[in-house]
């Protein structure tokens, strides 16, 4: 408590007595992995920031402002993949889902501890080439994270290391779906059956399953990248006999179900802050559960609506097309059963609580600019426009984003002992909602008056509502960087965080905090379910 | 179930679940060659003329013995029987590596007659010709290194049956290697007649 | 947890068995495709494979002695690679 140093106590900080950089980096704890992929998210977040801040001033006028348009095509390129593959993926699941996960389902760890730690470390790895490839070879990327043939397959950029770096990021992300969906049958504490399983966890069933079966593709794809690069196969050259859209078929046959990897995990946290703050019980808990993998299931079947301007034929715009429209149907029962849980539940408006409720508002209109983009008609008009650019920032920025702080909130007292200020929170959150819809509505209403995507200059008209955007993420920034900073300073020096102040009734608010290394003292038998707070013995 | 009890299930479960993404990683290549078979019929069938039936239908034969003896070693294992567990884990990994072989023969008499990858020949021919050879190299090629991984894992098997690190009474490490070399015998009865037979 | 079915051991002789059935099955497939069976052929040579491709999960995999639990997730995989097929068909044959 004396210390000024950057240490929490107590817990798994310390009771195995190790607590140097070794007992870290190879540690199997699933704990000191979550927190450790959280340190390293949270640190390409930043990246990630830095590069669209960069973006936004380059566009807050016409013409050349601060960068080269070479500049400018890799500051996109690399914030895309840095915000996806280092930052969005592995966001959710890899950090919170490690450390919540063994503790909601009454684990003491997940089923493969050292293959959770080579996955940490495939990802670091990933990470650092994909990092080193900005600056050798040809330098940074400037396909835009897509790679999209014939361009990545010509241009002189690093293409080839930087998608071999994504690949290794993807090997991880497989390896902690296949240890997730395993932990998930085998490791549940007695009485933990499946519709006890917190919904949290359950999202991360669905999407470890996503994880497994669509990350293959893309790594296939990626890996024909690099040997159209080196070897000259020829299988996307159209002057070989290639078809340059079966990659845009193969990249999306991963890309669409990858958006479901970074949603639903969001959904999940959601899910489980909801009714704490509500002081209610989850409504409509099977339906819940359910709709999480009928989003899976039905969202890895929609992947050409990326393509309806590619030259796909008119039968598949017309099937994608209505199979987009299905996956709105989980989708909303999710948000009715939210808003279902809070109604005439006795709400309490601290910072998880906010931030969820923003997911609630920011991914519903996200999800109905969705359908805009859906409806082959309409998109035509709106298509690779700075209104995709507003749509998918609603949805992976307003959605994952706001429920990656939620959680943060919710869940990373427990893990640290200490907790954040509440103030500062919530002036960080409301100075990121504005910032956040100045920025990203603007954008849409740019993209319907015509503003296209990735473009370094634009017409004259276009420059006033893009200087609101630029301002707008200077207001987000600002949010974001008070939000960061007060989580920093509280988790470390702030007040203690004991017992179970959120009034939680999941296995993870039953234990000692900080948890210990072991998880639970004795193997915990489970018989109420996540959200039965009475059961729970919690007023 | 307590967590200092090994869980077999669950170490199978897990490597089903690794074998299913190996499933769709070749997937990705079938959806690939299905396309282009569609779009190239009569040059597929050109180009499949051109295999060896004679190396592709040994290759078969070989990685199914091979397959077999994997599958023996799992029993001889749980029987208790190591020297026999380890003979037939040689038999495997010899297998493998006459594969090997007979592929690095395969490829040497196409690159002789200049095809491969982005070769002269390939360029000037045919488009559908180009596409099909470069399917060919692909898929045997990412087909060759889990060859190659799997002989490895096979050798590092043997090692740890050898030490008794696995026996009779804990030997899901082995069953989990052989499933996986199952697999790669697996994706070769589905190559060999794609490419070699077809049309 | 052990499993009871997870210890079923495979005699050598059925696994000989098996093995003999894939080459005869193998020799099957190239003197089917040696006939002239036009589109047939693919077919032919993919229903074979198939069948091939059972045994070997089946018996040397040992999946007819797994819970049930790996068939269906068997079943989940091998049905998502062929929606990803089929999706893409949607497209190149109605180009």
């Amino acid at each position: 408590m004396s210390q000024e140093t950057a240490t929490a106590e107590g817990g798994f900080w310390s009771d195995s007595g190790k607590t140097g950089i070794g007992s870290w980096i190879f540690s199997t704890d699933h704990k000191r992995i979550g927190l450790m992929y959280l340190y390293c998210v949270l640190s390409f977040f930043m990246v990630g920031v830095l590069l669209g801040v960069l973006i936004r001033l380059e566009l807050i006028a016409p013409g050349p402002t601060i960068v080269t348009a070479q500049t400018y095509n890799a500051l996109f390129t690399v914030h895309g993949v840095v915000m996806i593959f280092l930052f969005i993926i592995p966001g959710i699941p890899a950090s919170f889902g490690n450390l919540v996960l063994p503790i909601q389902l009454g684990a003491r760890d997940v089923a493969f501890p050292r293959v959770n730690l080579f996955s940490w470390w495939l990802y670091v790895i990933g990470a650092v080439i994909v990092l080193v490839s900005l600056f050798t070879g040809g330098g940074a990327p400037d396909t835009g994270w897509t790679f999209y043939v014939p361009f990545s397959a010509r241009t002189t950029t690093n293409v080839s290391l930087a998608v071999f770096g994504v690949f290794i990021l993807g090997f991880s992300s497989i390896l902690t779906g296949i240890n997730f969906v395993t932990t998930i049958h085998r490791m549940r504490a007695p009485g933990m059956n499946w519709t006890r399983i917190p919904l949290f966890t359950w999202s991360l069933y669905a999407t470890a399953w996503v994880q497994i079966l669509a990350t293959p593709i893309i790594a296939i794809t990626l890996l024909l990248v690099v040997t159209e690069r080196v070897l000259g196969l020829g299988l996307f050259d159209p002057s070989r006999g290639g078809d340059p859209i079966m990659f845009q078929h193969m990249f999306w046959i991963y890309s669409h179900p990858a958006v479901y990897i970074m949603i639903l995990p969001g959904m999940g946290v959601i899910s489980d802050i909801i009714p704490v703050f509500s002081r209610k019980p989850i409504f409509g808990y099977k339906m819940i559960a359910f709709s999480s993998l009928a989003i899976a299931a039905a969202g890895s079947a929609v992947w050409g609506h990326h393509m309806y301007t590619s030259g796909m034929s008119d039968l598949g715009v017309m099937v994608f097309s209505f199979l987009t429209f299905l996956v709105a149907i989980p989708s909303a029962i999710k948000v009715f059963n939210w808003v279902s849980t809070m109604y005439k539940g006795s709400i309490s408006l601290e910072a998880p609580m906010l931030f969820a409720l923003s997911f609630i508002l920011l991914f519903s209109i996200g999800g109905l600019s969705g359908l805009i983009l859906g409806a082959a008609s309409t998109d035509i008009h709106v298509h690779d426009t700075h209104f995709v650019v507003g749509h998918f920032h609603y949805v992976m920025f307003g959605g994952t984003g706001f429920a990656f702080f939620a959680a943060a909130h919710y869940w990373l007292p427990k893990y640290f002992g200490r907790r954040y200020e509440e103030k500062p929170a919530i002036i960080g959150w409301v100075l990121m909602f504005i910032g956040f819809n100045v920025l990203y509505f603007t954008m849409q209403v740019l993209g319907m008056e015509g503003m296209p995507r990735r473009y370094y200059d634009y017409l004259p008209e276009f420059a006033r509502l893009n200087f609101v955007a630029t301002v707008g993420s200077w207001i987000m920034v600002a949010g974001i960087l008070i939000v960061l900073w007060n989580l920093w300073r509280g988790l470390l020096k702030g007040e203690p965080f004991t017992g179970n102040p959120w009034g939680g009734a999941s296995l993870e608010w039953s234990i000692p905090t900080p948890p210990p290394t072991e998880n639970f003292e004795e193997d915990p038998v489970v018989t109420h379910g996540p959200y039965d707070f009475k059961g729970a013995g919690v007023p | 179930m307590s967590h200092l009890e090994k869980d077999t299930f669950g170490a199978k479960l897990g490597m089903w679940l690794f074998l299913f993404t190996e499933i769709l990683l070749f997937g990705g290549v079938f959806i690939l060659y299905s396309v282009y078979l569609t779009r190239y019929p009569k040059e597929f069938g050109l180009g499949g003329k051109q295999l060896d039936l004679v190396y592709g239908a040994t290759n078969t034969v070989v990685l199914l013995t091979s397959s077999l003896f994997a599958a023996m070693s799992v029993t001889a294992i749980k029987r208790g029987a190591k020297t026999a567990t380890l003979t037939l884990l040689g038999g495997t990994i010899g297998c493998a590596l006459i594969f090997l072989f007979i592929k690095y023969l395969e490829w040497s008499a196409k690159f002789h007659h200049g095809i491969y990858p982005n070769s002269p020949k390939l360029i000037a021919g045919p488009p559908g010709e180009s596409i099909f050879f470069g399917l060919y190299y692909l898929a045997t090629g990412l087909h060759g290194i889990h060859v190659i991984i799997g002989s490895v894992l096979m050798a590092w098997t043997a090692v740890m049956v050898q030490r008794e690190v696995l026996h009779a009474g804990d030997n899901v490490t082995l069953e989990n290697v052989t499933l996986y070399w199952h697999l790669v015998d697996l994706v070769w009865i589905f190559i060999f007649p794609l490419y070699y037979l077809i049309l | 947890m052990t499993n009871e079915s997870a210890e079923h051991i495979l005699s050598y002789g059925k696994l000989v068995t098996v093995w003999v059935t894939l080459l005869v099955l193998t020799a099957a497939t190239i003197m089917v495709t040696r006939v002239e069976l036009g589109v047939w052929k693919v077919w032919a040579a993919l229903a074979i494979a198939s069948i091939k491709s059972g045994l070997v999960i089946a018996f040397f995999m040992h999946m007819k002695y797994e819970p049930r639990l790996f068939r269906i997730i068997l079943f989940v995989a091998l049905f998502t690679l062929a929606g990803f097929i089929g999706g893409t068909f949607f497209d190149v044959l109605y180009r």
